[in-house]
């Protein structure tokens, strides 16, 4: 069975955070969850959470965790995403296509403006 | 769904709902007998007879509350499109395996999808969940089966802690996934 990558590999780059103290208190900064029903899956969800993640490795961003639930019950605003940013309130944003993952990204988590544009206001939750 | 690969994202996340600790997705290509079959296999908590009837065919069945929506009818039916089909497996405290089988050849078959991409995300979002995905190709005319086999619990012990979605984590993880589906393709 080809195992392409080996497990010292993973070691190294274990070690290697370690020494940077990448690893900072427990509980990242950044949380951002991606809806992950037929729905979203179905609008492009995938490719959303696929889109955060790129963006983490390119600009090794330590500090957000990404994960994934089932549905929000939100369907005609699929993607779905909840990004909170440390002691912030929960934002909720629809219509997360990759692209504006990257506005989300630029403008919000790293930027601290939420994106005005795809937020999906209290009242519709 | 335009991907077999996001049905398996699908089947996942009800084993998910379902309360898995492990799930084993598997997905072989079989050139020899010219069929694709794919299967989601959890320890969750099961379904009895009449719910499996539900899942499966939410519209003809007395519905009451149910937790799973179209995936797993539009499965069944883009399989039974391709002259394959779907079977579900269950039983209350036994887990669920849902296995769909294509006719590898037929026109109307979805592509496999982005594989990987399904994988790493599974992966790194449900952390708490055991993963192992095995992906078994057989080549036509000649060759040997070949198959990688990725189980996250040997990684997660070798990070100690450290966060799946540490950037040089997800580079490893993806091209392990990546890499490891290729090689097995060639």
């Amino acid at each position: 069975m080809p195992n392409v990558k080996s497990l010292e590999d993973l070691k190294k780059i274990r070690d290697e955070a370690l020494k940077k103290r990448d690893i900072k208190t427990p509980g990242a900064r950044v949380q951002i969850v991606v809806g992950m029903g037929t729905p979203g899956i179905a609008a492009g969800a995938r490719d959303t959470l696929k889109e955060f993640l790129n963006i983490i490795e390119a600009k090794g961003l330590t500090d957000i965790v990404v994960r994934q639930t089932g549905n929000f019950g939100l369907d005609s605003m699929e993607p779905v995403v909840k990004v909170k940013v440390g002691d912030e309130v929960e934002v909720t944003y629809g219509k997360v296509t990759p692209f504006v993952a990257n506005q989300i990204m630029e403008e919000h988590i790293l930027g601290g403006k939420v994106v005005t544009a795809n937020l999906i206001p209290a009242e519709v939750k | 769904m335009k991907e077999i690969a996001l049905h398996l994202l699908d089947l996942a996340e009800n084993s998910v709902s379902a309360h898995a600790q492990t799930v084993h997705i598997d997905v072989r290509e079989d050139f020899r007998t010219n069929q694709l079959i794919t299967s989601v296999e959890d320890d969750g908590d099961g379904m009895t007879d009449e719910m499996v009837k539900q899942v499966v065919d939410p519209f003809t069945t007395s519905r009451t509350e149910r937790k799973v929506g179209l995936g797993i009818p539009l499965l069944k039916e883009s399989a039974e499109a391709c002259q394959g089909g779907m079977k579900i497996t269950s039983a209350p405290g036994a887990g669920t395996k849902v296995e769909a089988t294509f006719q590898h050849s037929h026109i109307d078959r979805m592509p496999l999808g982005d594989l990987p991409s399904t994988f790493l995300t599974l992966t790194l979002a449900h952390p708490e969940i055991h993963w192992v995905f095995t992906y078994t190709f057989n080549p036509p005319y000649k060759g040997s089966i070949r198959s990688y086999e990725f189980d996250d619990q040997p990684i997660k012990e070798t990070l100690d802690g450290l966060p799946m979605t540490h950037p040089d984590v997800i580079s490893y993880l993806r091209s392990s996934l990546e890499d490891g589906i290729a090689e097995a393709r060639k």
